[in-house]
């Protein structure tokens, strides 16, 4: 029932992954042939609403995205724990119920901290 | 082996096809959705019943100037459109169409184009790195409306991401396997032993996070036209701004297929007696079914307001999630001993 | 074969490695680093440890990237040129000596012996993900459960290091 690694698996993906960057590549080279070239100043100008762009676009932004690329990486790694714990949960029995309710409790502490501390608002 | 190769490419040149073609005609399918939703025929013009626009849309694009601004950092603004689409459609290496072999020149091919053990752990690391392609356009276009988009974006897709990740934990545990193949297998005999009756509040998740994820209305905030003109592919034109296009259908695809898989026993059929139909065309159809659900949603719901966004995502979506988990472990367990 | 793929997926981590010393550019970096998490991960594919390589690719590639990503455009790191440093002379002097004691230590280890390279022998029939939970969760119960807590320990100081700023309204 249970497949060993078989990395050769892996053979048709790196393939796949050859034939969509060729994809990409063929899409955009065709284009270069067919399409006009005529850039001009105002042309290549950012988009701003026909105003004159004011100063560089790469401003300093909200601390708030941070804090949330901080968290979802706290909890992508918690649930990347879980799935070789549900895979195995038949065989972990009760054994694994309890230890992953005391891993999700403890982060689930982490979880209300960030709700309290209003790490969760945007507003 | 020789054999496996030739079989991997065949069906990686039928999946390429069958991708690119759907894709296009989504595009077609969604503005006649749309059209007769609000009482009017949608594109008519090109071919009879407007069924050849996908092709003149195709020819529009490729033959359209690619305008790259002068402040814009031109080695990342030129690969970013490819970050994306890449992901998107590489993806759909795992995913099982159908259930028999069959026969094509002689050599015996899989309705997929492999099987890993990691299935489902593949197309969930990939529709990450597919916010690359997001983030860096927005940022290397190097205008305000653009670096905003593709902020938003990501915040977005990571926050919903991390719902769409746990909403699975529920099959996992079932199903006992992160292959696709083998949670297709488990799913066999007759509707109810499907995923989505167990797993009912996960499947909503699932497909709540999958419409986030892929920037659809009502989540579509990353492009929201009235604020941010088109968000982060505001300076794209042409083939470029195709291939964004191309990826945020193939995206859409790939979460119909994927909740189709996980909760509607993808190729199964309902009934014993509904066996003769081919399980690639019950895949299909249930795949349709969450694609014109998506088109429905767009032509029904208001766009949300981004607080409003991250609110739902990280207070209401996530608390749900963790409560799906425990339930659905504790039950299990129960139900098993 | 294996040593052939080895070489491509070693060299080219190598490689990305460098050039996310190089670029001068943060963005670049992170690229570079992008495409060295993606090369990890075939190199875990061809050591047969499947589950690696897919929770390498979700967390460093999918999040921690994006984490760098955020703060490399927040911090906005403005910078002229793509190459090379005006402490690249220190910098190589100190990397000779990293160098050389890395390739002392390897000299000086005999790995065959001592780690053994076929896995965990209770587990022989499960496949890489299984192995992976039943050994994690039976034998490496307590750091499983430490994992947690340093999980937390992070949360907890990220929003304790961003809060004087989230309070603005």
């Amino acid at each position: 029932m249970f497949s060993q690694s078989h990395p050769e698996h892996y053979v048709p993906i790196f393939l796949f992954l050859l034939v969509a960057v060729g994809f990409g590549a063929v899409s955009l080279t065709v284009g270069k042939l067919i399409r006009p070239k005529n850039p001009y100043k105002d042309k290549n100008a950012p988009y701003e609403c026909g105003v004159p762009p004011i100063n560089d676009a790469r401003e300093r932004f909200s601390v708030r995205y941070y804090v949330i690329a901080m968290l979802f990486l706290v909890f992508d790694v918690e649930v990347v724990f879980l799935y070789p714990w549900a895979v195995d949960f038949d065989r972990l029995g009760l054994f694994g119920l309890v230890e992953m309710m005391i891993f999700i409790f403890i982060l689930l502490v982490g979880y209300v901290y960030a709700w309290k501390k209003e790490a969760l608002e945007w507003d | 082996m020789l054999n496996d190769l030739a079989s991997a490419v065949i069906v990686i040149v039928a999946v390429l096809f069958v991708l690119l073609t759907t894709v296009a005609y989504l595009t077609y399918l969604e503005r006649k959705v749309l059209g007769f939703m609000q009482d009017r025929l949608g594109p008519m013009e090109v071919g009879p019943w407007g069924l050849l626009q996908p092709l003149a849309d195709g020819i529009k694009l490729i033959s359209k100037e690619d305008i790259i601004p002068s402040d814009a950092d031109k080695a990342i603004f030129r690969i970013a459109p490819v970050i994306s689409l890449v992901p998107a459609i590489i993806s759909f290496a795992v995913i099982p169409f159908g259930r028999d072999s069959f026969h094509f020149l002689g050599i015996t091919t899989h309705p997929y184009i492999t099987d890993i053990n990691i299935g489902i752990l593949y197309v969930l690391a990939l529709s990450s790195v597919g916010a690359y392609g997001i983030l860096l356009g927005g940022w290397a276009s190097n205008s305000k409306y653009s670096l905003l988009g593709a902020l938003r974006s990501a915040a977005q897709v990571i926050s919903y991401e991390l719902n769409a990740g746990m909403s699975v934990i529920g099959v996992l545990i079932l199903a006992g396997s992160l292959s696709l193949v083998k949670i297709e297998a488990a799913q066999s005999g007759g509707f109810w032993h499907w995923y989505i009756f167990p797993q009912i509040v996960a499947f909503v998740i699932y497909l709540i996070s999958g419409i986030a994820e892929t920037n659809r209305t009502p989540f579509d905030l990353p492009e929201a036209e009235s604020e941010l003109v088109a968000g982060f592919f505001t300076e794209y034109s042409g083939m470029r701004f195709s291939l964004y296009y191309l990826a945020e259908y193939a995206n859409m695809i790939m979460v119909s297929s994927i909740a189709t898989i996980l909760f509607l026993g993808g190729w199964n059929s309902p009934f014993a007696f509904l066996d003769f139909v081919p399980p690639f065309v019950w895949f299909m159809l249930k795949v349709y079914f969450f694609l014109f659900f998506f088109f429905w949603i767009r032509a029904t719901l208001p766009r949300l307001r981004y607080d409003q966004l991250m609110k739902f995502g990280w207070k209401v979506m996530l608390p749900l999630s963790f409560a799906n988990v425990i339930v659905t472990a504790i039950v299990v367990y129960m139900v098993r001993h | 074969m294996q040593m052939a793929l080895f070489a491509y997926f070693g060299g080219a981590v190598v490689l990305s490695a460098l050039f996310v010393v190089y670029f001068r550019n943060p963005i670049y970096s992170a690229m570079s680093l992008l495409a060295m998490f993606m090369h990890i991960a075939g190199l875990y594919v061809i050591l047969e440890a499947e589950f690696l390589a897919g929770v390498q690719l979700l967390v460093y590639a999918g999040a921690i990237l994006v984490l760098y990503l955020f703060v490399v455009m927040l911090l906005n790191v403005q910078s002229r040129g793509r190459f090379l440093q005006r402490q690249t002379p220190l910098v190589a002097v100190i990397g000779i000596f990293a160098a050389v004691d890395v390739i002392a230590l390897l000299l000086h280890t005999r790995f065959y012996p001592e780690l053994p390279a076929i896995p965990h022998p209770g587990v022989p029939t499960l496949g890489n993900s299984e192995t992976i939970g039943m050994v994690l969760y039976t034998q490496y119960l307590f750091p499983f459960e430490i994992a947690s807590l340093v999980l937390l320990i992070a949360l907890v100081g990220a929003i304790v290091l961003a809060k004087g700023k989230l309070k603005y309204r």
